[in-house]
């Protein structure tokens, strides 16, 4: 006799838990993405060169710096929802498919965490 | 039948997926520009293999397609387009859009100033 109550058992089987925030997330930052992500690959090639000291030059623009910081964290979140999709669609086996889905959380949120650190130690100067 | 709307879907992962890498490999650039000029001279080392160069053209190809892919996707969402020929017409227009978004992309990179 388990100590589970019947409607406890059921909890959060369904199949719509956290379905909307997810699909409004996704949109959001699609929308998002489009200038950021058009600004990001137009001012990357706008550059003369690819140098330490032009590149900091670039960094160190404080409009730079804050539409980076915004891209990176944008880009980060949409690619953890699309990749927990893909994840959730051809990972079979629910510990595998719950281990990569911790795993890769943690890869965005460090990517997203390295990204902007990098960022504002050239925007204010802490690099060499 | 509709398999276009199975290569047009599995072709919007796929490149999400490759972007992914690409938010990673601006991660490591990043951090090595923050390390100093040392690190980011190993780094430009790393990135300049020619093998780079087919991982930076994967990238523009990956980019052009997954955006104006998004938009046909955000155009759905509005409730517009889902008609069987509407989609399918769409499809093409993606297609298209997006080499030539590619075109002018790798042009630019390669050809009109230097690569990353």
């Amino acid at each position: 006799m388990s100590l589970r109550s019947p409607l406890g058992r059921v909890l959060g089987l369904g199949a719509a838990k956290q379905g909307v925030h997810h699909w409004w997330a996704q949109r959001l930052t699609s929308v998002a993405l489009l200038p950021l992500s058009v600004w990001f690959v137009v001012s990357l090639l706008a550059l003369p060169a690819l140098d330490h000291a032009t590149v900091v030059a670039w960094l160190r623009q404080g409009s730079t710096a804050l539409l980076l910081i915004l891209f990176l964290l944008v880009a980060a979140w949409h690619s953890q929802l699309g990749v927990r999709v893909v994840v959730e669609d051809y990972v079979h086996g629910n510990g595998v498919r719950t281990l990569t889905l911790v795993l890769l959380t943690f890869v965005h949120v460090l990517a997203a965490a390295a990204g902007v650190f990098a960022v504002l130690r050239v925007a204010f100067g802490v690099t060499a | 039948m509709s398999r276009y709307t199975l290569a047009t879907s599995i072709f919007n992962r796929f490149t999400g997926l490759g972007l992914s890498l690409g938010l990673l490999l601006l991660v490591y650039w990043l951090t090595a520009v923050a390390s100093g000029a040392q690190a980011q001279a190993r780094a430009t080392h790393l990135l300049s293999l020619p093998v780079a160069k087919l991982v930076y053209a994967a990238l523009i190809i990956g980019y052009c397609y997954h955006f104006v892919a998004g938009i046909r996707h955000l155009v759905w969402d509005t409730g517009r387009g889902l008609e069987r020929a509407q989609s399918q017409r769409s499809a093409w227009l993606v297609v298209l859009v997006s080499i030539v978004l590619m075109l002018v992309l790798g042009w630019c990179a390669f050809a009109g100033a230097q690569a990353p």
